[in-house]
C-alpha cells in the first residue's frame, strides 16, 4: 500500500515546473511538503491527483495507475489553495454534494468541526473570507473517507486560534483513525514536529527527502572565530555560512567527521527545521544580502 | 503539565525528559496514568509515533508500564530510579561542566569549594 511518484517532469510552454522526480508515500503517515513560492508544490499535488497530467513521468496507487482512474482516485483527497466550488451555493449544500461524490463522509464529526471552528453553514460560499473558506474546505478533507489526504497551504488566512485548533483536530483524526497526510505549508515551525517524513523541493527537484528526525540529525551550525571554525569544517558539506563581528558560523548539513576534535572555542548546535530550509532553499543573492 | 521545547534537540528525547522530569518531581505519581500518546501530541502538536518513541525510552528504563486498553502508567519505585540515575551522572551533567567554567574564570579549586559551601549554607 503506497503511492509512487515514478519520473515525474512537468513543463509549461517551455519552463520546466518539476524534473525527474521520484517519491513514495507510506499508508498511515503525515508528510511535510515544504518549496519556496513557485517551487511546484502545488503543482506537484495536482499531478499526484490527476488534476494536472505530467509531461512525463507515473503516479501508482498499489501498481495501479492513478490517471484518470475512479478506483484510486476515490482513495484520495486534494485540497487546494483553488476555489472549486460554486461562489452561490450554500456551505450545507456543498457538504451534501461532496457526501454523495465520495460515497460517505463523516458527519458527526463534521458537525463538531462546524462548531469548533464557528462556521456558519447556512452561509454562500462565495460570501465566506478568506480563513473560513480554507476551514470549510479543511473541514471536508478531514471528514471525507480516504487514505490519502493532501493538503495544499491547509492555514491560510486562518488566525493563530484557528490554526491550533485545526493541529489538534488533525492529530485527533488521524490517532483516531490513521491514514496518510501531505501537508503543504510555508509556516515550518508550526508543523515541524507534527510531520513524520519530510520532502524539500527546490529547483525543480527533491533536495530533502526523509524522517525529520534524521534530517535535522545531520543539519549543524558550528559557530566560533573564523580561522578556528573553518578548520572544523574543511572538506564538510557547508551549506551556508554566517558573519557577525568576529563570530563565523558555518551551516552543515551531513555527516561531521567523528575522530576530528572540536576546538574548546567551537560551538556545534543543531539547526531547526524552518532554519535549515531557509539555508538550503536560499538563492545565492539572498545568501549574500544576509552575509553583509 | 507544562512542557518545554527548544527546536535544537530531537523530539522524542525530549518528551522522555519531561515525562521523566515530572516523575521525579512527582507531577505524575507512582501507579497513576500519565496523560495519553494522544494527549500529550495533541497538546504540543507532535507526531503521535515520535511521543510513542519518547514513551517507549521510559517503558525501557522500567519507569513507566502499558497497561493493555487503559494507558500509560507511573511504576512503583520509578521515582528512586530516576534519582539514583541521576546521582550516577551528576558528575558528568555538572561537576564536570562547573570545573571547566570555573577554570575559564580563573577560580581556584580552594576557591570553587568555598563557593559550593556558601551554596549549601544558602540553602
Amino acid at each position: 500500500m503506497s503511492i509512487q511518484v515514478q519520473g515525474v517532469q512537468q513543463s509549461f510552454h517551455g519552463h520546466t515546473i518539476l524534473e525527474d522526480l521520484n517519491l513514495t508515500l507510506e499508508p498511515n503517515k503525515i508528510y511535510g511538503l515544504l518549496g519556496r513560492n513557485g517551487a511546484g508544490k502545488s503543482t506537484l499535488l495536482n499531478i499526484i491527483s490527476n488534476r494536472i497530467r505530467p509531461t512525463h513521468g507515473t503516479v501508482t496507487l498499489d501498481g495501479e495507475s492513478m490517471h484518470d482512474n475512479d478506483h484510486t482516485l476515490g482513495k484520495i483527497y486534494l485540497m487546494s489553495e483553488v476555489n472549486m466550488y460554486p461562489e452561490r451555493s450554500r456551505v450545507k449544500n456543498l457538504f451534501k454534494t461532496t457526501r454523495l461524490l465520495y460515497g460517505g463522509f463523516n458527519d458527526a464529526y463534521a458537525a463538531k468541526l462546524v462548531h469548533a471552528f464557528g462556521l456558519d453553514i447556512n452561509a454562500r460560499f462565495g460570501k465566506l473570507s478568506t480563513g473560513y473558506r480554507s476551514i470549510f474546505k479543511l473541514i471536508i478533507a478531514l471528514c471525507v473517507p480516504v487514505d490519502y489526504v493532501f493538503l495544499d497551504e491547509p492555514v491560510l488566512g486562518l488566525d493563530a486560534n484557528h490554526r491550533e485548533l485545526f493541529y489538534q483536530e488533525l492529530i485527533e483524526t488521524y490517532s483516531d483513525q490513521p491514514r496518510t497526510f501531505v501537508i503543504s505549508t510555508h509556516l515550518i515551525e508550526e508543523i515541524a514536529n507534527l510531520i513524520e517524513h519530510v520532502f524539500v523541493l527546490n529547483d525543480h527537484h527533491i533536495i530533502v527527502n526523509g524522517e525529520v528526525p534524521d534530517i535535522l540529525a545531520k543539519s549543524y551550525t558550528i559557530s566560533g572565530p573564523q580561522t578556528d571554525v573553518e578548520a572544523y569544517t574543511a572538506n564538510l558539506n557547508i551549506v551556508g555560512e554566517d558573519h557577525l563581528g568576529g563570530i563565523t558560523a558555518h551551516y552543515v548539513y551531513g555527516a561531521l567527521e567523528n575522530d576530528r576534535p572540536i576546538p574548546d572555542t567551537v560551538k556545534v548546535d543543531h539547526l531547526d527545521l524552518q532554519k535549515l530550509f531557509v539555508i538550503l532553499t536560499n538563492t545565492k543573492e539572498e545568501a549574500t544580502a544576509y552575509v553583509n | 503539565m507544562q512542557f518545554n521545547f527548544n527546536s535544537t534537540e530531537p523530539i522524542y528525547l525530549q518528551v522522555a525528559d519531561q515525562i521523566e522530569e515530572a516523575i521525579f518531581t512527582q507531577t505524575f505519581v507512582e501507579g497513576e496514568q500519565i496523560p495519553s500518546t494522544t494527549e500529550i501530541s495533541k497538546e504540543f502538536h507532535i507526531n503521535p509515533a515520535t511521543v510513542l518513541k519518547g514513551m517507549n525510552i521510559l517503558v525501557d528504563a522500567n519507569l513507566i508500564e502499558k497497561r493493555r486498553g487503559v494507558g500509560m502508567f507511573v511504576i512503583a519505585g520509578a521515582q528512586a530510579r530516576i534519582v539514583e540515575k541521576r546521582r550516577d551522572q551528576f558528575y558528568t551533567d555538572y561537576v564536570k561542566k562547573l570545573v571547566s567554567e570555573a577554570k575559564k574564570l580563573h577560580i581556584t579549586q580552594a576557591e570553587l569549594a568555598k563557593l559550593i559551601e556558601r551554596g549549601f549554607s544558602a540553602s
